[in-house]
């Protein structure tokens, strides 16, 4: 089984991040690059996954040139070669873009599974897995909190507010995965020593066969209007018990919609 | 508008930008040590030192097994094959958090799987390389007996030839990971003069006791190892170890990564250190920013920087090859003591606080004197040292 596993590098979230104040999209070079953390356990999936049934794990990143140490990472994991879009006609691309974009990558490659963290740490939209298996025309298997595969049937949990819905496919299929669904590895010395001579192909839009015209800042169709920075934390309620505390626990709550 | 031009101002915790010289893979290395041990060390290690104790040593040998750590600079069986400057890094970061746990892994890999490898049979290493490796077996080394430390040419274990066996007697003391040990490399006098031997743990007359109340090094295990007509049958001999000499061979490897170890002890403390100045306040206002205690930093700093510098540079001789044994004497001597004086620096500036395990301060302070003694004392080194630019022997 061959699967493809899309990793993003985003800000590390233990650094400060900032928006760049000429186009309102994340100034990447302020802040050092890290794997998103729900694609590490897109990757470890996959490893587990090639581990019980054979076949090879790629990589997929579409960025700028410095995610190539998030590739290594990933390499340093255990996948076996990886695909780095990179081109300057995709920078500010917005969520769909960036599904349209990687649905053409993904067009250059055989795979029976694709699989990606639910959401990213920095953009946060949750949409580009859905979006993706639309553009692919492939089933869309998300918020995966265990994955079994059996032939050419793929199974699901799908994490819901009241426990998992279990959802099934045929492969190919693009899968999403939560947090609970493992304990994603370390590297380990001896594939981080390896992962310089394993395979990067670098793709450009063109070899990707991605129309310009329809990514970047100036096509996307969602736009960064203005931010501002989160105000500071406010000071919190004391409530004193004289008897009524538990009431005016309670109403607390109510009035902020709590329960 | 800021000079493009202007060089940028020194990071505080990497002041001579030393990291910027790694190569990718080392840096990819460092990364990897540094966030295993910031996520799966660091929150447990002030309870294990409390405890006097690892609670799990299997499992934690089995993690650093996973990551490759034991025994990463050795070339095959299992081994990951690294540089000498990549396994220093790896030292660096768990001694970050505790000198207990880059003990654990010096013992491995660089004493008893280092003995195995420079010195043992085909057998020998392929029964044992791969599972030291692995984090599947535990290794210790017993070299330091009760009434022989500093001068290990004095030992009194003895094996003596049986027919095709060898009888084993005698007690070592000190023996990092004795107790938890599957195989220690003893070393015993013998007709022949000094030589290693294999002793499976599980040999009968072979016993390991753990020692308490130590106030250093308390998360790792000590232990003392007696051995009473230890019978191992010939293959138990390491058959290219001849003489004083051998034992001294991989003493030299762990002190290597004593050398990069401490550097990362005394970083941990000067880190600590600037994080409590900078939010501590007396006599209305930050400690930073008292000159006394501005002092104390700018003396840290430059500790740290010097002791790293040189771990770094003895690294690159390792690796092309030139490195002397007295390289690895002159940065053992001179980053111990540095780490020593950061530590003692940043225990003070913490006041009362400095003296808990809420902070790290105190902990490496006490750890770095066990790392002074072992490995040969601070001035054992002094005394190679002196013989090395003097060339007059002053250990008599
Ligand atoms: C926590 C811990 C773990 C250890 N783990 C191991 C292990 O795994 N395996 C192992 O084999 N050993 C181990 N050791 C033992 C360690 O290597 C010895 O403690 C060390 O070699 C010093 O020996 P000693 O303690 O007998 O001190 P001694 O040799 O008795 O020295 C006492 C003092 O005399 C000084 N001295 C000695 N000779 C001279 C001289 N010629 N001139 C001037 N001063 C001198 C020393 O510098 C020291 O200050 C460990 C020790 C500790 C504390
Ligand atoms: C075991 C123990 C028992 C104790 N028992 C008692 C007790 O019974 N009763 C009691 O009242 N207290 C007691 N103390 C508290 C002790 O007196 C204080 O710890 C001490 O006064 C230092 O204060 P601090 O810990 O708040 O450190 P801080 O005052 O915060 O000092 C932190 C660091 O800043 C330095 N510093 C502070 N001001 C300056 C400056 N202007 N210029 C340069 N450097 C400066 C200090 O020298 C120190 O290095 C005890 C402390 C301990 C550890």
């Amino acid at each position: 089984m061959n699967i493809v596993v899309l990793v993003k590098q985003v800000p590390d979230t233990a650094t400060e991040r900032k928006l760049s104040s000429d186009d309102n999209t994340l100034d990447r070079a302020a802040s050092d690059g890290v794997i998103n953390e729900l694609d590490e356990y897109a990757i470890e999936e996959a490893l587990l996954l090639k581990e019980k049934h054979g076949g090879e794990v790629t990589i997929l990143t579409m960025g700028p040139d410095q995610a190539t140490d998030s590739i290594r990472k990933a390499l340093s994991m255990g996948a076996d070669k990886a695909v780095h879009l990179v081109d300057d006609a995709l920078h500010g691309s917005d969520a769909l873009q960036t599904a349209y974009a990687l649905s053409k990558a993904l067009g250059t490659l055989e795979f029976d599974l694709v699989v990606l963290g639910s959401e990213s740490t920095d953009a946060r939209t949750g949409i580009v897995g859905a979006a993706l298996a639309e553009y692919l025309g492939l089933p869309q298997l998300t918020l995966a909190g265990k994955v079994d595969v059996d032939g050419q049937a793929i199974r699901i949990q799908r994490a819901t507010d009241y426990g998992h819905d279990v959802v099934e496919a045929q492969l190919p299929a693009v899968v999403s995965v939560v947090e609970k669904i493992n304990e994603p590895r370390y590297p380990s010395f001896k594939l981080i020593m390896q992962a310089k001579k394993k395979p990067v192909a670098k793709l450009s839009a063109a070899d990707a066969g991605i129309d310009t015209a329809l990514v970047g800042l100036g096509n996307a169709a969602t736009e960064t209007v203005d931010f501002a920075p989160a105000p500071p934390r406010a000071a919190g309620t004391v409530i004193k018990d004289e008897g009524d505390g538990g009431v005016k626990a309670a109403d607390f709550l109510a009035e902020k919609k709590f329960v | 508008m800021t000079d493009r031009n202007r060089p940028p101002a020194p990071d505080p915790l990497d002041f001579l930008a030393l990291d910027a010289t790694l190569a990718e893979e080392e840096r990819d290395i460092r990364d990897t040590v540094r966030d295993y041990a910031s996520r799966e060390l660091l929150p447990h290690v002030a309870e294990w030192f409390e405890a006097g104790t690892i609670p799990d040593p299997r499992g934690l040998a089995k993690a650093f097994g996973d990551l490759g750590v034991f025994g990463m600079h050795l070339e095959g069986y299992g081994c990951a094959g690294a540089s000498a400057v990549a396994y220093g890094l790896a030292c660096r970061e768990l001694e970050a958090v505790d000198s207990g746990l880059r003990s654990f892994v010096s013992v491995q890999g660089s004493l008893a799987m280092a003995a195995i490898h420079k010195f043992g049979s085909e057998e020998q290493k392929r029964a044992w390389l791969p599972r030291l490796a692995a984090g599947e077996a535990i290794g210790c080394f017993g070299l330091t007996e009760p009434d022989s430390g500093s001068d290990p040419g004095s030992m009194r274990t003895r094996a003596r030839r049986d027919g095709p066996d060898w009888v084993l007697d005698g007690t070592k003391m000190w023996i990092t990971n004795g107790s938890v040990a599957d195989v220690a490399v003893v070393w015993a006098a013998t007709d022949d003069g000094i030589r290693g031997f294999l002793v499976p743990t599980d040999t009968p007359g072979f016993q390991a006791n753990t020692i308490h109340r130590k106030l250093s090094l308390r998360a790792s295990i000590t232990s003392e190892l007696v051995l009473e007509g230890v019978r191992l049958p010939g293959g138990a001999l390491l058959p290219g170890s001849s003489g004083l000499g051998s034992p001294l061979s991989c003493l030299n490897e762990a002190r290597y990564g004593i050398v990069w170890g401490v550097v990362g002890a005394a970083r941990a403390c000067y880190a600590a250190a600037l994080d409590y100045a900078a939010t501590r306040e007396q006599f209305g206002g930050p400690i930073a920013a008292f000159q006394l205690t501005q002092r104390k930093l700018a003396e840290m700093v430059l500790d740290v920087n010097q002791a790293g510098l040189t771990a770094l540079r003895v690294g690159r001789l390792k690796d092309a090859g030139a490195c002397h044994h007295n390289h690895v004497s002159l940065g053992k001597f001179g980053n111990v003591a540095a780490a020593q004086r950061v530590a003692r620096a940043a225990r003070s500036l913490h006041g009362a606080n400095g003296i808990t395990l809420e902070y790290p301060v105190m902990r490496h302070m006490v750890n770095l004197e066990t790392v002074a003694t072992y490995e040969g004392t601070e001035e054992i080194h002094a005394l190679s040292i002196g013989q090395a630019v003097t060339g007059v022997s002053a250990f008599r």
